[in-house]
C-alpha cells in the first residue's frame, strides 16, 4: 500500500519543493510508492473544508510529514502544530526548517523595523496603519521547527540536495536508517591544501581565484581560503554535491556561504568562522562584518535585535 | 453579513495566499479579497551586507525564479559599483537566465495548470493534480519529467547550483565555457526546442480549443500591461527598455533605472503584499471592475501584449497567430497560458541563438570590480514579470537601503480583480459547489503567483 505523505512550507521560497521535483525520472518511482494527502504547491486539499465553510484548520493523518521554511506568524506555527499531530515522521526540509535560513536575518531587527522599510519604501504610498485584516500575526522572530515542535529528521541545505531527498523518503520507505554526511565541505572539497598560508588579511569576493585554463579540474585549484578569500567551507555541513560530492558552489568557482548549516546541528556558524579565522592568523577586524556568518542559521536565538536600537 | 467562503491555501500556486469571499442574504458575492500572507522583509535585513553578496542572498525570495534575482541583484550592483560586465560574462548570464525561464514554463504548465485543464476544473481534488496526470497520461508524463530534467541540469552542471544559483557576480560571470560545454549544452536546448514546439502543438489541439468557453469569461478584466522590449520592440527577458502600455494599447518607454517615476505601490488593509499602480497615469489607484485605476499587469501575456514582435522565428510564427485571434493588447486572463507557451518557444530559441555566438566561449568573464558609494537599479524579466532590486550603497560598498518590486506584485492588484469578477460570475443565489470554486482559483494560476 502506498505510504501517505503531507507536504507543508512555511516562511519559505518554494525552492525546497522544486528540489523534490529535481529528482528527475526518479520522481516518477516515488509517486508510484507514496500517496500525497495534503500539499498547497501540489494538490487542492484545504485548511477548512473543500467548500471553505469549516472553523478549524484540518490536515489529514500522514505517515511522513515534510516541512520547508521556518516560522514567521501564527499561521505557520498552527499548520506546524496540525502537522506534528497528524504525522508519524515529521522531516524539517531545507536550512529555513532546521536552522532558520535566510530569512532569520530578519532576526538581527524588530519586527517593527522591518514594517516600518516595507511600508515605507521610496516607491509606497504608506498606509495609516500595518495591513492586519484576515492576516497572520507575526511571531517576535523567525524560529525552527524544532524550537516549536519535535523533528525526526533534519535534512539541511538550501536547497537540500535530490540525491538527499530521494535517499531519505527511499530509507523511509524501507525501513531502513538514513546515512547523511557528517562531515564538513571542506572534507568533501576537491581543492588543493598546502597548509597554513601567510594569508593574514581576506579580501572580497570581487575578483576571481586563481587557477589555469577554464576546464581545468577543481583538483588542481587551490583552495580559496589559501587563497585570500573567505570560503565557509570549513564550519559548515557537507554532503550539498549529493552523490557527486564535489561542493556545488565550488564548481562554479565561487566559495561556499554555509547552506547546509553547522557541521554539529547546534554550532554556531560566525562563532566556528571567527575562531577559524583568529586561529590561522588572519584579522578579523578587517572583514566588513560577520552577521553574514550565520546567513543560514540565525534561528535558535544566534541573531538578535541589537540593544542601541 | 451572510456566509463566508475562505479559500485557504489557494493552491498549486508557487506563493502563500487565501481567498474570502462574503456573500449576501441573497447568497451573491458581496465583496472578495485575496489576502498575501508573507512577508519577510529582505528590504530591511540586507543593509549593511557587502553588496557583492547580495545576488547570493535575495536568490531565496523566491525558489521558483532565484535566477531572474541572482540577475537582477547583479546588475544592480553593477551599477552601484559602476561596472560594465564583459561580453562573454553577459552572455553567461542571459544564457543561464534564458534556459531558466525555459525549465519554469514546462514547470508551470503541466505540473501546476494543467492538471484543470488535462482531469478538467470540476474533477475532484483527490486526482485534479500532477500525480492524477501521472496515471492518466504516463508517456507523457515521463516525457515532461525527463524535459524538465534536461533544462535544469544544463544549469546545475554548469553553474553549480541551479536553485539559488552563485555564479553570477559583479562584472560578470564567475566561470568561462569550455567549448565541450557549449556542444554539449546546445545538443540539450534542441531536445529542449523539440519539446516546446510539440508542448505549443499538443496545446493548440487537445486543451485550449476545450476550453475556448473559459478563456473568453473567467477572470476576465480590463487593464494596461507592463514588460521589458530590445532595441527593436521584440520581447527580452536580460535586457532592455521597460515598455507600460495602457489598456487602449498606447505605450510609453522608459529606462528602467528612471522606474520611480513611472510606478508607485498602494496598501490594502487585507494584503501584506503591496499592489503597484502605474503613478504616471496621474489617476490614482482604483481595483474597481468596471472603471480600474492605474492597473497594469505583467507577466508572460504582458510581455507579448507591448512587444510589437518576437526576437526569434518560431516564437514569432506563433505570436501572429496568436495576434490574428485575440488581437492586441489581449485581454483575456486565461490567454497567460498560452502566451506562455510562445514565450517557450522563444526561450529555447534564443538559448541557442547565445550559445551560437562565438564570443560565449571568451574565458574573459569577470571584468574587475571595485567597491564604492553609488546607487543601481537592476531590471530582467522573471516568469512572473518586470522584476526591480534597487540599491544604494555606502563608500565601503556596503548596502545602505534597498527596495524591490517582484514579479507578482504588480499581478497583486490584477489578480483580486480577476477573483472578484470570477466569483460574482459564479457564485449565483448561495450554489457554491467545488468545481466552482476551483475555477475562481483558476483565474489566479494563470498569473502562475
Amino acid at each position: 500500500m502506498a505510504v501517505k505523505v503531507a507536504q507543508e512550507w512555511l516562511n519559505s521560497c518554494s525552492g525546497c519543493e522544486i528540489s523534490l521535483v529535481d529528482m528527475g525520472e526518479r520522481l516518477l518511482d516515488v509517486l508510484g510508492l507514496i500517496e500525497f494527502v495534503h500539499g498547497p504547491v501540489l494538490m487542492d486539499h484545504k485548511y477548512f473544508g473543500q467548500l471553505g465553510g469549516g472553523n478549524h484548520l484540518q490536515i489529514p493523518e500522514a505517515v511522513v510529514g515534510l516541512v520547508s521554511g521556518g516560522v514567521r506568524n501564527e499561521e505557520h506555527l498552527e499548520v506546524l502544530t496540525e502537522m506534528r499531530k497528524k504525522c508519524q515522521v515529521l522531516i524539517a526540509l531545507g536550512a529555513c526548517a532546521t536552522h532558520g535560513g535566510i530569512p532569520a536575518l530578519a532576526n538581527s531587527y524588530r519586527n517593527d523595523e522591518i514594517l516600518d522599510r516595507y511600508y515605507s519604501t521610496e516607491t509606497t504610498d504608506k498606509p495609516e496603519k500595518v495591513p492586519s485584516d484576515g492576516l497572520p500575526n507575526l511571531e517576535q522572530c523567525c524560529t525552527a521547527l524544532d524550537e516549536n515542535v519535535k523533528v525526526d529528521i533534519y535534512l539541511p541545505g538550501c536547497p537540500p540536495n535530490p540525491d538527499q531527498v530521494f535517499a531519505a523518503l527511499i530509507a523511509l520507505l524501507d525501513g531502513t536508517p538514513l546515512d547523511l554526511p557528517a562531515k564538513s565541505v571542506c572534507d568533501t572539497c576537491p581543492t588543493v591544501r598546502e597548509g597554513k598560508g601567510k594569508v593574514g588579511q581576506l579580501r572580497r569576493f570581487l575578483q576571481p581565484p586563481r587557477y589555469g585554463a577554464p576546464g581545468e579540474p577543481l583538483g588542481k585549484m587551490r583552495c580559496l581560503m589559501e587563497q585570500g578569500i573567505l570560503c565557509m567551507g570549513a564550519v559548515t555541513r557537507g554532503g550539498c554535491g549529493g552523490e557527486g560530492l564535489t561542493p556545488r558552489c565550488l564548481v562554479a568557482r565561487v566559495p561556499c556561504r554555509g547552506c547546509y548549516g553547522p557541521v554539529k546541528e547546534n554550532g554556531n556558524q560566525r562563532f566556528d568562522m571567527l575562531n577559524a579565522l583568529a586561529s590561522n592568523g588572519i584579522d578579523i577586524s578587517t572583514l566588513p562584518e560577520s552577521v553574514s556568518f550565520l546567513r543560514f542559521s540565525g534561528a535558535h536565538g544566534l541573531l538578535r535585535p541589537s540593544r542601541k536600537g | 453579513m451572510g456566509q463566508v467562503i475562505n479559500i485557504q491555501p489557494i493552491t498549486r500556486i508557487e506563493g502563500h495566499a487565501s481567498i474570502t469571499i462574503e456573500l449576501d442574504d441573497q447568497g451573491n458575492v458581496s465583496e472578495s479579497k485575496v489576502h498575501v500572507m508573507a512577508l519577510r522583509g529582505f528590504e530591511k535585513f540586507v543593509e549593511g551586507k557587502p553588496a557583492e553578496e547580495l545576488p547570493r542572498i535575495v536568490t531565496r525570495i523566491c525558489g521558483i525564479c532565484p535566477w531572474q534575482h541572482h540577475l537582477a541583484s547583479n546588475k544592480a550592483v553593477d551599477r552601484c559599483f559602476g561596472v560594465t560586465p564583459t561580453r562573454s560574462g553577459r552572455l553567461l548570464r542571459e544564457l543561464m537566465q534564458t534556459v531558466a525561464h525555459a525549465e519554469d514554463k514546462v514547470l508551470h504548465f503541466f505540473f501546476l495548470a494543467a492538471p484543470d485543464f488535462v482531469m478538467g476544473p470540476d474533477a475532484d481534488y483527490s486526482v485534479r493534480n500532477v500525480m492524477g496526470i501521472v496515471k492518466a497520461a504516463p508517456e507523457l508524463a515521463r516525457r515532461v519529467v525527463k524535459m524538465r530534467y534536461a533544462a535544469k541540469m544544463i544549469l546545475e552542471k554548469f553553474a553549480g547550483k541551479a536553485i539559488h544559483p552563485v555564479a553570477g557576480v559583479p562584472g560578470g560571470f564567475s566561470k568561462a565555457m569550455t567549448e565541450e560545454e557549449r556542444r554539449e549544452i546546445l545538443s540539450k536546448m534542441q531536445e529542449v526546442l523539440d519539446f516546446a514546439l510539440f508542448t505549443m502543438d499538443f496545446a493548440k489541439k487537445e486543451v485550449f480549443p476545450k476550453y475556448l468557453h473559459e478563456v473568453t469569461e473567467l477572470g476576465v478584466i480590463k487593464t494596461g500591461f507592463i514588460g521589458t522590449v530590445d532595441p527593436e520592440g521584440a520581447v527580452n527577458f536580460y535586457d532592455g527598455k521597460l515598455r507600460l502600455m495602457k489598456p487602449d494599447g498606447a505605450y510609453t518607454d522608459f529606462d528602467a533605472q528612471d522606474y520611480r517615476d513611472h510606478i508607485a505601490e498602494h496598501v490594502e488593509p487585507y494584503s501584506m503584499g503591496k499592489m503597484p499602480y502605474a503613478r504616471a497615469w496621474n489617476e490614482g489607484f482604483s481595483l474597481d471592475l468596471e472603471n480600474p485605476k492605474g492597473i497594469y499587469r505583467a507577466n508572460t501575456l504582458a510581455r507579448i501584449n507591448v512587444a510589437d514582435k518576437m526576437a526569434t522565428p518560431k516564437a514569432q510564427a506563433e505570436l501572429e497567430e496568436f495576434r490574428e485571434k485575440f488581437g492586441r493588447p489581449a485581454q483575456f486572463t486565461l490567454l497567460h497560458h498560452w502566451a506562455r507557451l510562445i514565450e517557450e518557444v522563444y526561450a529555447c530559441e534564443h538559448a541557442i541563438e547565445l550559445l551560437e555566438d562565438p564570443e560565449i566561449t571568451n574565458p574573459d568573464v569577470r571584468a574587475k570590480v571595485e567597491p564604492r558609494a553609488g546607487r543601481g537599479v537592476g531590471c530582467v524579466e522573471a516568469p512572473r514579470g518586470t522584476l526591480i532590486h534597487d540599491y544604494t550603497t555606502d563608500e565601503n560598498g556596503l548596502i545602505k537601503s534597498a527596495n524591490l518590486i517582484v514579479g507578482t506584485t504588480h499581478n497583486l492588484g490584477p489578480i483580486n480583480m480577476s477573483v472578484n469578477q470570477a466569483a460574482r460570475m459564479l457564485i449565483k443565489n448561495g450554489v457554491v459547489d467545488q468545481g466552482c470554486l476551483n475555477k475562481i482559483e483558476m483565474a489566479v494560476r494563470a498569473y502562475d503567483p
